[in-house]
């Protein structure tokens, strides 16, 4: 009796430790949620969700303050992988989010360009060359298509174009012929 | 699934699934391969393989002779691009190009002058056996081969496996498993030996223990002539092997099983068993490119089905438009319903008959309503489990269906999406007519443009922290100049305080002291050498202290000494 005892005590006191040293050493900085949640928008920075940035916006979701449904160029997409990321049930999108947008980039007409440096400024990621004077140019790789260069042009330069579709990037289309509900095997028609 | 089978004296095996297809290649075997006239106008796209496109090399008005690079490989995974015969080159532009999108794509126009001059090819490197592999190699990747079965994967890639893989096995694809396409079957009847003279090239760079011809037992001429020309070449360790026809032997996967017996793991490359695969056409044209110094710019193309009225195999120059070569074969009947590139089975529709002839287009088929019938209006999955049972690569073609369906894209991949080779099987049987394959392709392509939007994203996220980062950086340091700022304004009129206390102008009282620093100075580099007589009251210490200083400074002859006691004790 004296021996179980023991041996159990001597167990939980292993395991205790263990635990205990577990959760020291595997420590998780920092606020893993925020990271996920971020991890699952689309990084445009457009500002359209009412945030500066994505990050804020992830920040903001994590402390329940804002729902999942606000971020237009994320999508259906990205609001049913916060809700599937989160527990929740997905939300229809919030007004304006609610149109898809072909995604596209944004092109300064160089001919007009008074090299002003106001798009540079407003530019989240830095997708914008040009110094004060000279001709600016969008790296159309790096845009992500916010538009946030788009009001403070004071000569209209910068327009936004759809990103071309071609045999690199061209998508099998989700086959469209074929629509039957599933079907548990019960109700099942005979072919 | 290891019931061996003995077609030959080989022991053979099974694939998972498969199916006995009418096979329908009798209708374009009957006439030997006829060669395609030149056409008039050449549309030769710049991307014909697998990998980067190719750069341009020419420019329009220029003439160019039959052979010549007109765009070079770009990258490591890619192939360069000649002309196929000689002319102008009337435009570089987008072209219709044979791909199931119907899209456009860059290519080389050009006008042919008729008279098919070539260019200087470079020398044939016939005694290969004594040059370094890397010249060959060099040169198969110069001549723009790519695999000739209809996956266009740039040869040059994958007859280097890198020094740590050795390939035991190289398999011959000579089995052309889907019905209707014979242009491999006419190249192993007319042509064995220069298939032959290609794997033995490829034998001298790969050094394989073996080497194994599969060819389905459809084919009994290819495989009698190979048969011939295997022996008459006495290559030690090559077997030419018939294999049981059941489509897709032909998939690279299938036939690796059926000659060997051995899996290629999941999303890995045959390498990794050390086992390379290479169709009968690319050996061929390894041959040409070395033996030679031809560059490949025509290949065999099966013109067949009942929608054109003489279904026959050409040896075609690249570029060549569709409409020409149905034209060659009798021009359409009025069965005509669909013209499909490759096979039955995994070719696609083209919709304009416009589109040249690629590297990787093997067969055009005029099919009529009844060859390749519309499978009609999808009805619910039965749960039947036909499609798993044929399935040659041992999916769960129902499961994947549904989760595509549903756009679930990770679990799609759950089920390997990416290991099914898109033979067709798993539609062709379902009785609910449900286009499966459909759903996988857009499940891939999904994938893929998911994949590559989440890399974008990251980057973005980065560029957006270093922004951040930098703005911070830039606010801080404007902080820290006002503050500075700040301070040197309240230290100023502390400073004038005390000067108006003395009663003098602070500035004129500078550079008064300035002068008469200067003065004392150059008073004192006239004297040279004796004490500084601008002290007095001194402490005996510091009197000695200025001894000692005088002893250094005429010890060393230097000057700045002097000038520092003198400014120390002016402060
Ligand atoms: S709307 Fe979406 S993409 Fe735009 S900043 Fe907000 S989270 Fe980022
Ligand atoms: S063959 Fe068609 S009906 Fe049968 S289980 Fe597969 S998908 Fe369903
Ligand atoms: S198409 Fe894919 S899932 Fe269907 S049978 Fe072929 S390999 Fe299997």
């Amino acid at each position: 009796m004296i021996i179980a005892i023991l041996a159990i005590a001597t167990l939980a006191l292993a395991f205790g430790l263990l635990l205990g040293f577990s959760s020291i050493r595997f420590h998780v900085e920092g606020d893993p949620i925020v990271d996920k949640i971020d991890a699952l928008l689309p990084q445009t920075q457009c500002g359209q969700c009412g945030h500066p940035g994505c990050r804020p916006y992830a920040e903001s979701i994590a402390n329940g303050e804002d729902s999942i449904n606000k971020c237009p160029p994320g999508g259906e997409a990205t609001m049913i992988a916060l809700a599937d990321l989160l527990g929740v049930d997905p939300v229809p999108m919030d007004g304006e989010a609610a149109v898809e947008k072909p995604k596209a980039v944004a092109v300064i007409d160089e001919q007009e360009c008074i090299g002003c440096t106001l798009c540079i400024q407003a530019c989240p990621v830095d997708a914008i060359l040009g110094a004060a004077k000279q001709m600016h140019t969008v790296i159309g790789n790096e845009c992500t298509g916010c538009e946030l260069c788009l009001p403070p042009c004071p000569v209209e330069c910068i327009h936004m174009e759809p990103l071309k579709v071609d045999t690199s990037n061209w998508k099998w289309p989700f086959p469209n012929n074929a629509s039957p509900e599933l079907v548990n095997a019960g109700d099942a028609r005979h072919a | 699934m290891h019931k061996a089978t003995s077609v030959s004296n080989r022991k053979l095996f099974h694939f998972h699934g498969g199916l006995h297809l009418p096979d329908n290649k009798s209708q374009s075997t009957g006439d030997p391969v006829r060669k395609a006239p030149i056409p008039a106008r050449l549309i030769v796209p710049l991307q014909q393989h697998i990998g980067e496109i190719a750069e341009p090399l020419v420019t329009v008005g220029e003439r160019v002779l039959k052979g010549q690079l007109i765009a070079r490989a770009q990258g490591y995974i890619s192939a360069p691009v000649h002309a196929p015969t000689s002319g102008t080159v009337a435009d570089i532009a987008e072209h219709l190009i044979p791909h199931p999108s119907g899209l456009t794509g860059l290519c080389v126009v050009i006008d042919s002058d008729c008279r098919d001059e070539w260019i200087d090819l470079p020398e044939p490197l016939t005694s290969y056996h004594n040059s370094d592999p890397a010249e060959l190699r060099e040169r198969i990747r110069q001549s723009g081969i790519v695999g000739l079965g209809g996956a266009a994967f740039p040869t040059s890639v994958k007859i280097n496996p890198g020094p740590e893989t050795w390939i035991k096995t190289l398999i011959i694809n000579g089995a052309e498993c889907e019905p209707y396409i014979t242009c491999d079957d006419m190249l192993m009847r007319e042509h064995p030996q220069r298939i032959i003279s290609g794997i033995e090239i490829l034998m001298h760079l790969l050094k394989p223990e073996r080497v194994l011809v599969g060819i389905e037992d459809n084919k009994p001429e290819a495989i009698g002539a190979m048969r011939e020309a295997a022996a008459s070449s006495g290559l030690t360790g090559l077997e030419v092997v018939p294999i049981p026809t059941l489509y897709p032997s032909g998939g690279e996967k299938q036939l690796i099983r059926v000659l060997t017996g051995k899996e290629v793991p999941s999303g890995a490359i045959p390498a990794k068993i050390g086992i390379v695969c290479h169709n009968v056409g690319t050996a061929a044209a390894i041959a040409d490119a070395v033996l030679e110094g031809k560059p490949l710019i025509s290949r065999l193309v099966t013109v067949t089905g009942e929608g054109v009225k003489t279904p026959a195999n050409f040896e075609v120059l690249i570029g060549t438009p569709a409409r020409n070569l149905i034209e060659l074969a009798g021009d359409y009947t009025s069965k005509i319903s669909k013209l499909i590139l490759g096979g039955p089975m995994m070719g696609f529709t083209l919709n304009d008959d416009a589109a040249p002839i690629t590297k990787a287009a093997n067969c055009l088929l005029a099919a009529s309503g009844h060859e390749a019938p519309d499978p009609g209006p999808a009805t619910p999955c039965i749960r039947c489990g036909q499609c798993a049972a044929v399935c040659p690569v041992n999916l769960l073609p129902q499961q994947m269906y549904w989760y595509a369906r549903a756009k679930d894209l990770e679990k799609t991949q759950e089920y390997h999406l990416f290991d099914c080779i898109e033979c067709g099987c798993c539609s062709h049987v379902c009785p609910a007519h449900i286009p499966l394959v459909q759903y996988y392709r857009y499940a891939k392509t999904e994938s893929w443009a998911q994949e590559q939007e989440k890399q974008k994203a990251e980057q973005a996220r980065k560029r957006h922290e270093v922004r951040v980062a930098r703005l911070e950086r830039l606010e801080a340091e404007r902080q820290a100049k006002l503050r500075m700022k700040k301070e040197a304004l309240a230290k100023k009129p502390a400073a004038k305080k005390s000067n108006d206390a003395d009663g003098a102008d602070p500035k004129k009282a500078a550079i008064e002291a300035a002068m008469k620093r200067a003065a004392e100075k150059k008073a004192k580099l006239t004297e040279q050498g004796v004490a500084p007589q601008n002290t007095e009251n001194l402490t005996p210490a510091q009197q000695a202290k200025i001894d000692q200083a005088e002893t250094r400074r005429k010890a060393s002859h230097s000057a700045t000494t002097v000038t520092d006691t003198t400014e120390s004790q002016d402060g």
